[in-house]
């Protein structure tokens, strides 16, 4: 057995080989580089604008990448799961709510796929949604702001891999959890078992988050699932609206050396879920509510831009056992990564990442098998399909270690091969491949704008690489993941851009930039700054103290701060600077930095407040000043805040403007 | 005076009530750092940005070179002007009614001297803005001085800025014109 085993694991290894000796007899036939005109075709001139936007999930950095499509410029990064120095977010009072968990405090986060809201199947540019894979949570990005407004929780989940992809209407976001761990019958509570009892005690659970107008997001119902580990998942459109599917791998329910153990599986299953059924069980409250601590962490400007964190204690848990229609098993061969419903909604296909095929399945077969119910069998209560029968066909020949597929406006799909680094152009009706480029290396993700919508943009792909090895200058052992543009405009793909991109990028969506431009917010109206500490101007500066609270009530305008000049503060008072920016103007922030403050500056938009608590521990005269360069006196931005012994009867006094 | 003309008289005093509605006078200013220009426009009793934050952002301009902020609460012409254009509406439409033509010659006199006074006035007003810098200004180019021009364009540092009439000043000009024409037209008569 273990002989075999060997064998088996060893065979791809020959074949990578191959293909390297391959790749290198064809370097010279232009492949390897890029053409002069392809440098045309991504240039985009001083004082232009991209096509398209590009919203770059930073896996391990916890955020946001945004990045201009055809240039590859990296335009802005937006910070969502981990703290950010660079602005504040995390470290200010009024964002340190949205890191807040079930589990206190979580200052990181490992943020995977990105997912633009939807109407009508069609990306609509009012938010970005991104889900937190460690301590497992979907945040809500606006794109009128480019800033994370909401953040939630997903309780009974143990990362949060299958996530954020979105219904067409954007009714719903979903939620798998990747690890299953040990959850009691009744309430789902994590247990304290032995890991071996894996079979016995372990379970996963399905989350759908219901989306308002608004996009305030709120769990209306979790699924609980067999133990296995899922993926990834897309929700159907078209003629499959209604359902959503979910890859899972380790339906062996293995629980070590994963690698091995939980590839012995010929087929595993995507989960079907219909989740229409499912909302309509949750609206007549069926299943059954469980404790399920989570938070809910939202901004909002129109409410003062001061982060809440709201405990929700419950959740709705409804379960396939004993609801009729609500999940099936599709069998997939073998350890399926991807799943990515085609734009029409008709096909499912999945990246079996150890399969040598990419399976399609039919969508209308699959509704056929489920009225005959055509069920090879059940799992653990969960009706399985006949893998024959849900098939529409299978890719041959789509490279080795196929992991995800998205779509063009014209039928074709384009897979990535992780294991042979290349991206595979194929037919959706006949599965016959017509294409295929390399890359470099290791593609993981690959994104088409609107590629997994209804309307793709069937212009540019881009392929995610894990590997970058000698495309740029090197940085010692570590280099930035490399981007790929690839135009899929004509009949062959063509390589036009390598560009570097930061932590490790997963998915990737994008939008026509016209879908976002229009409805930009360029400052926060003074009037409307709802802020509870908020000097809206230089009339209501003041320094308050409080015990040994101090507030101070300060603005920024070019170029000075008002107050400058404070004095009366003690060592061990808590100061809590509150610093509105008085400007009206487009991309003028002021920051406010203090020395020795043990967080960060605070970088405060036009028209808003930040907050930043300082803990002053010496006697002395410390500076503190403006660190964005705002205008020609940006330098003379700064002032002084004395800070006398904690005995000391120095009363709170302070001034701006005279000498 | 026929009806005809009397009507005409009427309108040349009643269109200006239009005033009230539009800007007057409006200066543009283009520069590297405001890509989409910013700039204000002059109404009957108020200076406005062009966009909602200009005059606060032309403020902010102007405070590194030491001119006097604009704050339309302080302008005095600004309270007098509204009541400048009701009069000529009143006494434009009382000359209509009692259609004596000489008045028109009258009430278009003193149109034009207000007019007049009225550019003068606006000279001066530019001339002491950009004359009277606080000499604690934090930049100071020796012998520069940021008086905007009066009617067309000027170079100012970096800075381009246009002075050009606007709506509610045509409309002025509309309303002298029909009634000249009517002073001239019932000459006849
Ligand atoms: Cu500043």
């Amino acid at each position: 057995m273990s002989k075999m085993l060997k064998k088996s694991l060893l065979w791809p290894f020959a074949v990578v080989a191959a293909i390297g000796f391959l790749s290198m007899g064809c370097s010279s036939n232009g492949e390897f580089g890029s053409s002069s005109d392809a440098a045309e075709k991504v240039y985009v001139a001083p004082g232009e604008h991209d096509e398209f936007y590009g919203f770059f999930s930073g896996g391990y950095n916890g955020q946001l990448g945004v990045y201009g499509l055809p240039s590859g410029r990296h335009i802005f990064t937006i910070p969502v799961f981990s703290q950010a120095a660079v602005n504040g977010w995390g470290y200010n009072e009024e964002t340190k709510p949205m890191f807040q968990t079930s589990d206190g405090f979580v200052p990181w986060g490992d943020a995977h796929h990105p997912e633009l809201s939807q109407t009508n199947g069609e990306t609509d540019g009012r938010w970005v949604f991104i889900n937190e894979n460690n301590t497992p949570r979907i945040a809500r990005i606006g794109l009128d702001e480019f800033r994370t407004q909401e953040i939630i929780e997903i309780p009974n989940s143990a990362g949060n891999h299958a996530s954020s992809f979105v219904t067409p209407n954007t009714e719903y976001v979903t939620a798998a959890t990747r690890f299953s761990v040990p959850m009691d019958e009744d309430n789902l509570q994590n247990m304290d078992v032995s890991i071996d009892s894996y079979k016995d005690n372990f379970q996963g659970t399905i989350s759908f988050i219901k989306v308002s107008d608004e996009g305030h997001m709120n769990i209306d119902f979790q699924i609980r699932m067999p133990g296995f580990n899922y993926d990834l998942s897309h929700s159907g459109k078209g003629p499959s609206d209604g359902w959503a599917f979910f890859t899972s791998y380790n339906s062996e329910e293995a629980h070590t050396m994963l690698e091995i153990n939980a590839s012995k599986n010929d087929k595993d299953y995507i989960a079907a879920i219909n989740w229409e059924k499912a909302a309509e069980y949750a609206a007549n409250g069926e299943g059954k509510m469980i404790p399920g601590e989570h938070y809910r962490n939202y901004i909002d400007h129109e409410e003062g831009g001061v982060a809440k964190s709201e405990l929700i204690e419950e959740v709705r848990v409804l379960d396939p056992r004993e609801l009729d229609g609500l999940v099936y098993f599709l069998p997939t061969p073998k350890s399926p990564h991807g799943v990515d419903v085609d734009p029409s909604g008709r096909y499912i296909a999945a990246g079996g990442k150890l399969s040598t095929v990419i399976p399609v399945h039919s969508f209308d077969k699959m509704m056929t098998a489920i009225e005959n119910e055509d069920f090879e069998g059940e799992e653990q209560g969960i009706p399985v399909l006949n893998y024959e029968s849900i098939l529409h066909g299978e890719v041959e020949n789509p490279g080795l270690g196929p992991l995800h597929t998205e779509f063009d406006d014209k039928g074709n799909a384009y897979t990535t091969a992780f294991i042979s680094s290349e991206i595979v152009k194929w037919d959706v009706e006949t599965l016959e491949v017509v294409d295929r480029i390399d890359v470099y290396y290791s593609p993981g993700h690959l994104m088409i704008p609107g590629g997994d919508s209804q309307n793709p943009d069937g212009k540019y792909l881009v392929a995610l690489n894990k590997i970058t090895k000698d495309r740029y200058l090197p940085t010692g052992p570590e280099m930035f993941h490399s981007a790929q543009l690839i135009d899929i405009s004509g009949e062959k793909m063509q390589l036009l851009l390598d560009f570097p991109t930061e932590g490790e990028p997963h998915y990737a969506q994008g939008i026509a930039a016209e879908k976002v431009k229009e409805n930009q917010k360029r400052f926060y109206e003074i009037e409307g700054n709802n802020h509870p500490h908020a000097a809206k101007s230089e009339k209501e500066t003041r320094v308050e103290r409080d015990g040994n609270e101090v507030h101070v009530y300060m603005t920024t305008i070019r170029s000075h701060f008002a107050p400058d000049n404070i004095e009366g503060i003690k060592v061990g008072d808590e100061v809590y600077f509150h610093v509105t920016n008085l400007e009206q103007d487009w991309d003028v922030p002021h920051g406010f930095a203090m020395k020795g403050a043990n967080n960060a500056e605070l970088l405060i938009m036009p028209g808003e407040t930040m907050t930043l608590k300082w803990e002053p521990k010496k006697v002395g005269v410390f500076p503190f000043y403006c660190t964005d360069f705002c205008s020609a006196l940006h330098q003379e931005m700064q002032g002084y805040v004395r800070v006398s012994s904690e005995d000391s009867d120095v009363e709170v006094s302070y001034s701006t403007g005279q000498s | 005076m026929d009806t005809k003309k009397r009507i005409s008289m009427g309108v040349a005093a009643l269109i200006l009530i239009g005033v009230y509605f539009v800007p007057i006078w409006s200066i543009s200013m283009d520069a590297p750092q405001y890509p989409e220009g910013i700039g204000m426009n002059i109404t009957v009793d108020n200076i406005q940005g062009k966009e909602k934050n200009d005059l606060q952002n032309i403020n902010g301009l102007n405070h590194y070179i030491g001119m006097k902020e604009i704050n339309p609460d302080s302008i005095p012409e600004l309270k007098i002007m509204p009541f400048i254009f009701g009069f000529l509406i009143i006494s434009g439409v009382v000359i209509a009614i009692v259609g004596d033509r000489k008045w028109i010659l009258f009430w278009l006199g003193i149109f034009v001297l207000l007019a007049i006074a009225g550019l003068v006035d606006f000279y001066i007003w530019g001339y002491d803005y950009g004359h009277n810098l606080n000499p604690d200004a934090p930049i100071k180019v020796p012998g520069m001085t940021y008086q905007p021009p009066l009617l067309g364009s000027k170079q100012l540092l970096n800075i381009n800025a246009t002075s050009l009439p606007h709506i509610g000043f045509y409309i002025s000009l509309l309303s002298m014109g029909i009634a000249g024409t009517v002073w001239w037209k019932s000459k006849e008569d």
